[in-house]
């Protein structure tokens, strides 16, 4: 799992870089570059349903963010840090991987996982279900409230996203100030 | 230790949620944090010379790896895109009516 490291390193670089380079459009382009290689550690992870998934999403993703930034010429913020925030940040993460470090003994060794319920899915999933793909036979068979609920979370963020965004039957905003005096 | 890399990566993404002032730095916080907690779940359903989980017709595989939290994690990553879309959504609303991103003068702005 050589390869896994040096992905993993790659991602947390890219990450750092979106975090602290000034320019929007180029921190936007570096979280892409941490989805990409987040798709290709799911192919190593043999996820190919995962990592398709992923691609797909990780491109509508840049565009959205892209028009988000772009055309907006953003002056990059030279205001003063406040050190004190950052260091009680710090503080706080640290003791987050501190603690996270203690509860990962706990958990299952890498690459030699539990499987108690999903053994049931791997051996009986062909005869009850029919998909060789056993992914899609988990989620459209054995959980499909799951991808019930899902498309009902889309629906919610399309009709959220219009009615945000609308133009027609907007208060303008002379309407609202004197609403206000009223 | 692989599991502390994505844990690292996920203390980046909050670290950027709290200490940035610009909303879109916070919402590419909120994105990496999710991609952090997408693969800490791949990773937690490994196993060691696995393969994928698609049954093939000509022969019997024995180590396949956790199909559950593939399936789980595909959802996630779909409702990730709706809310990251809805974020962006209400941040391009806010610069229309502020004509600004910085949270600190949108606060002032009796936000």
């Amino acid at each position: 799992m050589f390869e896994l490291y040096i992905l993993l390193l790659f991602m947390i670089l890219g990450a750092i870089i979106a975090v602290e380079i000034k320019d929007l459009l180029s921190s936007v382009i570096a979280v892409g570059a941490v989805g990409l290689g987040l798709s290709v550690a799911f192919l190593i992870l043999k996820a190919p349903d995962l990592a398709i998934t992923q691609l797909a999403v990780e491109i509508l993703c840049l565009i959205i963010l892209i028009r988000a930034t772009i055309r907006r010429d953003i002056p990059t913020l030279n205001r003063r840090k406040e050190v004190v925030g950052s260091i009680i940040v710090l503080l706080f993460i640290g003791g987050f991987l501190f603690f996270a470090y203690l509860a990962l003994k706990d958990l299952p060794s890498f690459g030699h996982p539990i499987m108690r319920v999903s053994q049931n899915y791997l051996a009986e999933g062909l005869r009850k279900t029919g998909a060789t793909n056993l992914v899609a036979s988990v989620i459209l068979d054995f959980r499909a409230y799951d991808t019930l609920g899902e498309a009902t979370v889309l629906f919610t963020a399309v009709i959220g996203v219009l009615a945000v965004l609308r133009r027609i039957g907007r208060k303008k905003v002379d309407e609202v100030v004197k609403e206000e005096d009223e | 230790m692989i599991y502390l890399m994505c844990f690292i990566l996920f203390s980046i993404g909050i670290y950027c949620i709290l200490v940035k002032k610009n909303l879109i730095k916070i919402i590419i916080g909120i994105g990496i944090a999710g991609y952090a907690v997408n693969l800490f779940f791949i990773l937690v359903g490994y196993r060691a010379q696995g393969r994928a989980p698609i049954l093939a017709q000509d022969q019997v595989i024995q180590n396949m790896v956790d199909p559950l939290p593939q399936a789980l994690i595909l959802t996630n990553i779909v409702i990730g895109l709706a809310v990251t879309v809805l974020i962006v959504a209400i941040a391009i609303r806010i610069y229309e009516k502020y004509g600004t991103f910085d949270i600190t003068k949108i606060r002032r702005l009796r936000g």
